[in-house]
């Protein structure tokens, strides 16, 4: 959706919310956490999650190499588990992974605008998304100013993220908030409603990069967000926590809040996304026990 | 759609078919031969028959306990006292999920609830007083504090093992001993205990337990005891303060609720609809200190209702024992009569009564989550204990208002206050008469933390250094 508010009635909005309590939150997300998913259930909650993936490799070392390996595994990760919803990369290998993806049906994600401090000028950043997009990306992951945001200058974080939708073209938006160094719940709640009103297609915790990473009580807070964000304006965005989730557990916990918060009309790749690398040989893993009833181990699923 | 497969504890204890009283460090059947059935409100099967304790019963447990005051745990250190204490706690906690399973199939609350809360919390009492009993001479209560003698004590259904610890373990650690009748319903987690005390080595008549019904009770608060100590409805513990007046007996009465949960339009509200749910939901709203009057600030009243309804229709009610169940059975076939009679009073005077379209399992005493809306002041539903999972409306437009009508009721248990201004928060809570009031949050309990009444919901602290007062002789 394109933006209908100016920089200064949505920094209003935004400043008007009300405050989260960080007891009352943590203590719904440990709650959401205790759900017992098992058997049927736990299978086709490891392929949802599968499906979900953002396989993601974001490091001063990729090499063509890599990241087509890491396609190759995206479209068939194992047997007849299904395909990841995309591929993560750096702007420079965004080419190399649209090619590699061509007609797999996987989207090409890219971060872009310098991530992931986004510590460069405005025109840099929308260069590098303009070239993300270029170079075949289906979806841009971008940081916000949070410099600029824990400044208070929220006017500033809206007009960007507008330029920077705005270079996107047909790409899906996801806006990165790293709430690892926003800090406090009424700053991610803020942000995340910045982030909508500006015409986030999503809205994603973390860049992986920082020490806090995807927590599930952001996430929650976050996933009350998108949904008082539709009731409000009729307009669905979609959640991607990302960073330090690990294991098939943890991501049914995720499911867990989505299907509880949310609701079915978020349960889809669309709508939710998980940023993670090791996720998804720990699903596959899970996902051998479940069909054979005995636990393989590393050597049973590919190293990337 | 994403459908949680049925997770059903595992774990089963082993329950007896049939339990005697527990009278001097040994069970026995009761003098005239009387039993009766505990049966599962979940599916209404019997789960074992019970002996029911007669006068008779009562005469010869308070004898056992007396003596076992006179010659064992009066003259004991506080210091040897504490140690059993201890033993009793720690064993709680090895057999917890025994216990969590028994006092869901006994009582019909969720294992969640059982797993996460009962059995934990009542383990947590025994250990804070197992700390107090070589140091209560530094409870600020006098110099030397002396036991009462024995304690007669009446418990309810609603939080079984719960209650017993929160009667038990001051008592205890305090250097009294004990006669306690749980309730008719939930009989079996008490009987639990008393294997666990046998176990525990716990000296021979210090703890004793008399299942049985309300003759049983008005027996035993008729016995010689020194002390009587009674949580359950108000009508009960005003014959109780009847039957005890004029005699030396000491008294506190833990009795009925009907708690207002004030929620102002600058509260957190996506953790305020979470605390309305956990105020009045939990344990299928069978809490005293239940909020089971929700008084919403109008200017928010609509959005608070919108979120409330999504919420509770995400409730899973069905099965105690699947980890995955929110909303259990109502207690008892009484219970849930008393239930229905007066959410039709609620329509009949004009209140409008909302449900999730949640199913119910067909055998067993079941009740969906109810939330009446456009309920005023006047109505039986704003005025009397309900005691299940029914949430009445109100609303209010200034803060002054909340407090009038969260004060206007005979009871005055505890409250609820939600907003994020700190200052708010004080100004309310200092008007509130109750005797706990929750800011932002609802139903918090610990060990250290004084719970009590004001006006017709009883006097007497249980749990932290002032419920130690009730216990002793200062």
């Amino acid at each position: 959706m394109g933006s209908i508010l100016s920089g200064a009635e949505a920094a209003s909005l935004v400043r008007s919310l009300p405050g989260v309590d960080a007891v009352g939150l943590e203590a719904r997300a440990a709650g959401l956490g205790t759900r017992s998913v098992k058997k049927a259930s736990k299978a086709a909650a490891i392929d949802m999650a599968i499906g979900m993936i953002d396989l993601t490799t974001l490091e001063g070392a990729d090499t063509p190499g890599k990241v087509r390996a890491l396609c190759a595994k995206a479209v068939r990760p194992d047997g007849d588990a299904p395909p990841v919803a995309a591929v993560c990369v750096y702007p420079s290998m965004a080419a190399v992974a649209a090619e590699a993806l061509k007609g797999s049906g996987v989207n090409v994600a890219s971060v872009a605008t310098g991530f992931p401090a986004g510590q460069v000028p405005l025109e840099v950043r929308l260069a590098d998304t303009e070239s993300a997009v270029r170079s075949g990306a289906d979806e841009i992951d971008m940081v916000i100013n949070r410099g600029a945001f824990l400044s208070g200058d929220l006017e500033r974080v809206f007009g960007e993220i507008k330029a920077v939708k705005a270079a996107c073209g047909d790409a899906r938006l996801k806006v990165i908030l790293e709430t690892g160094e926003l800090v406090t719940y009424d700053n991610v709640r803020r942000a995340s409603f910045l982030a909508m009103y500006a015409g986030a297609d999503f809205i994603k915790t973390s860049t992986g990069k920082v020490g806090v990473n995807a927590t599930l009580p952001v996430t929650l807070l976050m996933m009350q967000a998108v949904r008082d964000f539709r009731r409000e304006t009729g307009v669905q965005v979609g959640v991607k926590p990302a960073g330090g989730i690990r294991n098939t557990k943890d991501a049914i916990k995720y499911l867990v809040c989505v299907n509880e918060v949310l609701g079915e009309n978020w349960l889809s790749p669309h709508w939710f996304r998980f940023g993670a690398s090791s996720l998804l040989n720990d699903l596959l893993m899970q996902r051998q026990k479940l069909k054979t009833g005995n636990y393989s181990g590393p050597n049973y699923v590919t190293v990337d | 759609m994403f459908e949680y497969a049925p997770a059903p504890e595992s774990v089963r204890p082993e329950i007896r078919e049939h339990y005697g009283l527990f009278i001097d460090g040994k069970f026995a059947d009761a003098e005239d031969g009387a039993t009766f059935k505990s049966v599962n409100p979940s599916n209404e099967e019997v789960l074992f028959t019970v002996a029911e304790a007669g006068e008779a019963d009562v005469e010869t447990a308070v004898a056992a306990a007396r003596r076992a005051h006179e010659t064992v745990w009066g003259p004991m250190s506080g210091t040897e006292r504490g140690k059993y204490l201890f033993r009793i706690a720690r064993l709680l906690q090895e057999r917890a999920r025994e216990f969590a399973v028994a006092e869901s199939i006994d009582n019909g609350k969720p294992i969640k609830e059982t797993r996460d809360f009962d059995v934990p919390t009542a383990a947590q009492h025994f250990f804070y007083h197992a700390g107090w009993a070589d140091k209560l001479e530094y409870a600020g209560l006098g110099a030397d504090p002396r036991p009462l003698g024995v304690i007669g004590q009446v418990i309810p259904w609603n939080f079984p093992l719960l209650m017993l610890a929160w009667k038990i373990a001051p008592a205890l650690a305090c250097g009294n001993t004990v006669v306690l009748k749980p309730a008719e319903t939930t009989p079996l987690t008490a009987l639990m205990f008393a294997e666990l005390c046998a176990e525990a080595d716990l000296p021979p008549g210090v703890v004793n337990i008399l299942p049985g019904a309300g003759a049983t009770g008005a027996a035993l608060v008729d016995s010689p005891v020194d002390k009587v100590a009674f949580t359950g409805s108000t009508a009960v513990g005003r014959a109780i303060a009847k039957a005890v007046a004029g005699s030396k007996k000491k008294l506190t009465l833990e009795l009925g609720g009907k708690a207002a949960n004030i929620v102002y339009d600058d509260a957190p509200i996506d953790q305020a609809v979470e605390g309305i749910v956990n105020g009045i939901f939990f344990n299928q709203g069978h809490v005293c200190c239940a909020g089971s009057r929700l008084l919403v600030q109008e200017s928010i009243a609509e959005d608070v209702l919108e979120r409330l309804k999504d919420r509770v229709a995400t409730l899973r009610v069905g099965d105690p024992l699947d980890k995955n169940t929110d909303v259990g059975a109502v207690n008892s076939a009484e219970q849930l009569e008393r239930i229905k009679s007066l959410t039709e009073a609620g329509s009949d005077e004009g209140a409008e009564s909302w449900q999730p379209a949640c199913e119910l399992p067909e055998r067993g005493f079941w009740f969906r989550p109810t939330v009446f809306t456009g309920v005023q002041q006047s109505m039986r539903i704003a005025r009397e204990e309900i005691f299940g999972p029914v949430l009445s409306v109100l609303t209010f437009r200034t803060p002054d208002e909340a407090i009038a009508k969260a004060n206007n009721t005979p009871y005055g248990l505890s409250a609820g206050v939600w907003t994020e201004q700190g200052s708010k928060i004080l100004w309310t809570a200092e008007r509130l008469r109750a005797g706990v009031v929750w800011a932002n949050t609802f139903n918090q309990f610990d060990a250290a933390s004084p719970f009590g009444g004001l006006k017709e919901s009883g006097y007497g602290r249980e749990g932290g250094r002032q419920g130690l007062e009730a216990y002793l002789d200062v």
